[in-house]
């Protein structure tokens, strides 16, 4: 195992730092809250000499991914990061970068989308991302967020692979919060992620590629199909690559990660950092003999529905948190709820347990231990009544 | 800046070509021949990116391209900035010697509708910056990919179908974006105007854009005989008619320095231009006359400004 440093960095500067030592060739961004730390640190890292970035202080989000796209189309190692409705203006770019299988390292802070505006955490931001075609993994704290930076530029640049990589952490919660964070040495890092070395690239002057032609009913329909394939391969490559990082760091990483679930009989399934205060719950209702669990997922797309049901199927009621609304869809539930319920329907055999979403924490709102205790007080008198009194639920909303 | 201005006519015949022939532009497009006399102006290795418009789909029809240098279409606003991130990655790549200097030009393609209007904030963003790329804007004032709607380019008076001439309203009613003005006003090294029927002068241009230390702009006039309504034979006739009317004066602006490239012998009434294109028909109907005259007010307007601005007025 590798050596490491222990440092106090909040989860902002935590990527950064993870930026720092990856040293990309090109970085592009523009600052919104609570992104603009990493930017403002990796600014200072450029202007200190620190790293041999070409670094562009673009004019807006929607230029940061456009210049993200002709940078990674020359072939170089390109990274940006982003929140809320920056990565909003970037819609249509997020579509051709991954369209483009260029793999870009964006690095996301959770922040509620507008209106009204907002600046604290919640999901809606790269939920709304998350047919772009991308590859999203959620962190739950700072180190993780560190951890999954460097990771995913090997998952990105995958051979197989060849997308682009959403790397999430909640804003303010884990962005600006400072925890104890295990850094590796920058030659550890630079030998995990390596050189890289594009299949094509544009700066090929002797052997010029046609890159974003365009195609009808011809031919769109099998670079769409070509792209599915390629997302279907990814969960088998961050398994790898999580192992392969375990093995340097210590911390080792797979498509999610369990607590306490393997005899349970309700579990909760969230996303990021109210994963730690659930697990606080969890191991304060095992004390008192409930038989509760956790799951929380990391790669959100390609949503790894086959392992989640494998890991949840002899739970009899599951608590889904949802940190956004998937608005229009059955009973205004969030998008992890409508996934979990389609991979039960697709993985299940006709069998599965009750599924209940509650929604929490939009705009910041804070979700406290005792809301989640007792939403789990709540699926436990399901699973013994067998009734569902409601199907989507809120927790520290005023009604 | 100093750049070859001689420029022999066999020896660009001997060149290989970098515009493949087989493209899809319709008969007749200033298009394919601005992009033809652009990249023949340039020795050294270019890598293009155009914004969506007729140039771009007309192009790049999968599995086949015209491209025999590399070139990139992202989107429709975003051609500057995607140059941009090409010239940074290739600033990147070659500090940290991963390929070799090769005096690599960065050359973007946009419309009107993509440098006027839904581009703009893009190419101020990059000039800014002070990106190394040379941005030209093909200029056929209107959206003619989509089917000939109207652009901040487009004239006063001109039909389109987003400003379609009616019974009371004839054609546009607004005058167009001095958007070269609104370019040099970003005080990069280079700014010019140009045109395909004068093709000497539209060369040399490119080269002093390629040339140039920084981000360059060239707004050239391109014919659009589909959306202009007139002959396909005539591109450059009516080219040269805007030229010689001073509808579109060619100058440039080097390094702040304002320069008058063509002064007519006889400057032309602009209804000679106007009355070439059926765009314009519905001008000669009595009760719209007057906007002929309007126009020929705001040509000459610009005209005597331009003058004044290039020293040419003592």
């Amino acid at each position: 195992m590798a050596k490491q440093i222990v440092k106090a960095l909040d989860g902002a500067k935590a990527v950064a730092e993870a930026m720092r030592q990856i040293e990309p060739d090109v970085v592009a961004a523009y600052p919104i809250t609570p992104q603009t730390e990493i930017v403002q640190t990796f600014s200072q890292f450029v202007a200190d000499g620190l790293v041999n970035t070409e670094f562009i202080p673009v004019e807006s989000e929607h230029a940061a991914m456009s210049a993200c796209i002709g940078a990674s189309a020359a072939g170089a190692r390109v990274m940006t990061a982003t929140a809320a409705n920056g990565l909003a203006l970037m819609w249509e770019t997020l579509y051709i970068a991954a369209s483009l299988r260029l793999p870009i390292v964006m690095s996301v802070v959770n922040r509620a989308l507008s209106a009204p505006l907002n600046i604290h955490c919640d999901h809606s931001d790269s939920m709304g991302a998350r047919d772009a075609g991308w590859i999203q993994i959620f962190a739950e704290n700072p180190q993780e967020a560190y951890d999954n930076t460097i990771q995913a530029i090997r998952i990105a640049e995958h051979p197989d692979i060849l997308l682009p990589v959403m790397s999430m952490q909640d804003g303010f919660i884990t962005g600006h919060g400072v925890e104890r964070v295990e850094v590796l040495e920058d030659k550890a890092v630079k030998e995990f992620v390596g050189e890289y070395k594009a299949l094509y690239s544009l700066l090929d002057i002797d052997q010029p590629k046609t890159f974003g032609a365009w195609a009808f009913y011809d031919y769109y329909f099998e670079f769409k199909r070509q792209q599915t394939e390629a997302l279907s391969k990814v969960p088998q490559v961050v398994r790898e690559i999580g192992k392969e990082y375990g093995e340097l760091s210590g911390r080792y990483y797979d498509l999610f990660s369990a607590y306490e679930l393997d005899d349970a009989e309700v579990a909760i399934v969230v996303l990021a950092s109210t994963a730690g205060t659930a697990r606080v719950v969890v191991r304060k209702l095992r004390q008192e003999g409930i038989k509760v669990g956790l799951l929380k997922p990391r790669l959100y797309r390609p949503f790894p529905g086959k392992e989640l049901v494998e890991a949840l199927k002899h739970v009899k009621v599951i608590g889904v948190m949802d940190r956004s609304i998937a608005f229009g869809s059955i009973e205004g539930c969030g998008p992890l709820f409508l996934d979990l319920c389609a991979s039960f329907y697709t993985y299940g055999n006709g069998k599965g347990p009750q599924i209940v979403d509650y929604i929490f924490g939009l705009g910041g709102r804070d979700i406290l231990p005792e809301q989640i205790e007792g939403m789990v007080k709540e699926l436990l008198r399901i699973a013994e009544t067998g009734k569902v009194p409601y199907r989507v639920g809120y927790l520290g909303l005023r009604e | 800046m100093t750049v070859e201005t001689k420029i022999n006519l066999k020896e660009l015949a001997s060149k290989p070509e970098k515009f493949a022939p087989g493209h899809r532009l319709c008969a007749g497009c200033a298009e394919g021949i601005i992009v033809r006399q652009v990249l023949s102006a340039i020795d050294e290795p270019v890598v293009v990116a155009t914004a969506t418009g007729c140039l771009e789909i007309a192009t790049s029809m999968y599995p086949n391209t015209a491209w025999r240098v590399p070139w990139i279409h992202n989107a429709f606003e975003n051609a500057a900035t995607t140059a941009a991130g090409v010239e940074a990655a290739y600033k990147a790549l070659v500090r940290k010697g991963k390929i070799q200097d090769r005096n690599v030009k960065f050359l973007v393609f946009g419309g009107d509708g993509a440098t006027y209007d839904i581009g703009l904030q893009w190419i101020s963003g990059a000039f800014e910056r002070g990106h190394r790329i040379v941005y030209i804007c093909l200029n056929n004032e209107a959206y003619m990919n989509t089917g000939i709607q109207r652009s901040s380019a487009t004239p006063l008076g001109a039909h389109t179908t987003t400003s379609p001439a009616g019974e009371v309203i004839p054609g546009k009613i607004q005058w167009r974006k001095p958007i070269t003005e609104i370019m040099a006003a970003h005080n990069i090294p280079y700014v010019a105007q140009a045109s395909p029927s004068h093709w000497r002068d539209l060369m040399i241009k490119v080269r002093k854009a390629v040339a140039a230390d920084g981000p360059a702009f060239i707004n050239i006039f391109s014919d659009c005989n589909r959306g202009w309504r007139h002959d396909t034979a005539t591109t450059i006739e009516v080219s040269r008619l805007a030229v010689e009317t001073c509808y579109w004066p060619l100058f440039e602006v080097e390094n702040g320095v304002w320069k008058l490239n063509y002064k007519p012998r006889e400057k032309k009434p602009v209804e000679e231009w106007l009355k070439a294109q059926g765009r314009f028909r519905h001008l000669f109907q009595p009760k719209f006359r007057h906007l002929i005259d309007e126009i020929q007010a705001k040509v000459d307007q610009e005209w005597e400004k331009l003058l004044e601005r290039c020293g040419e007025k003592q």
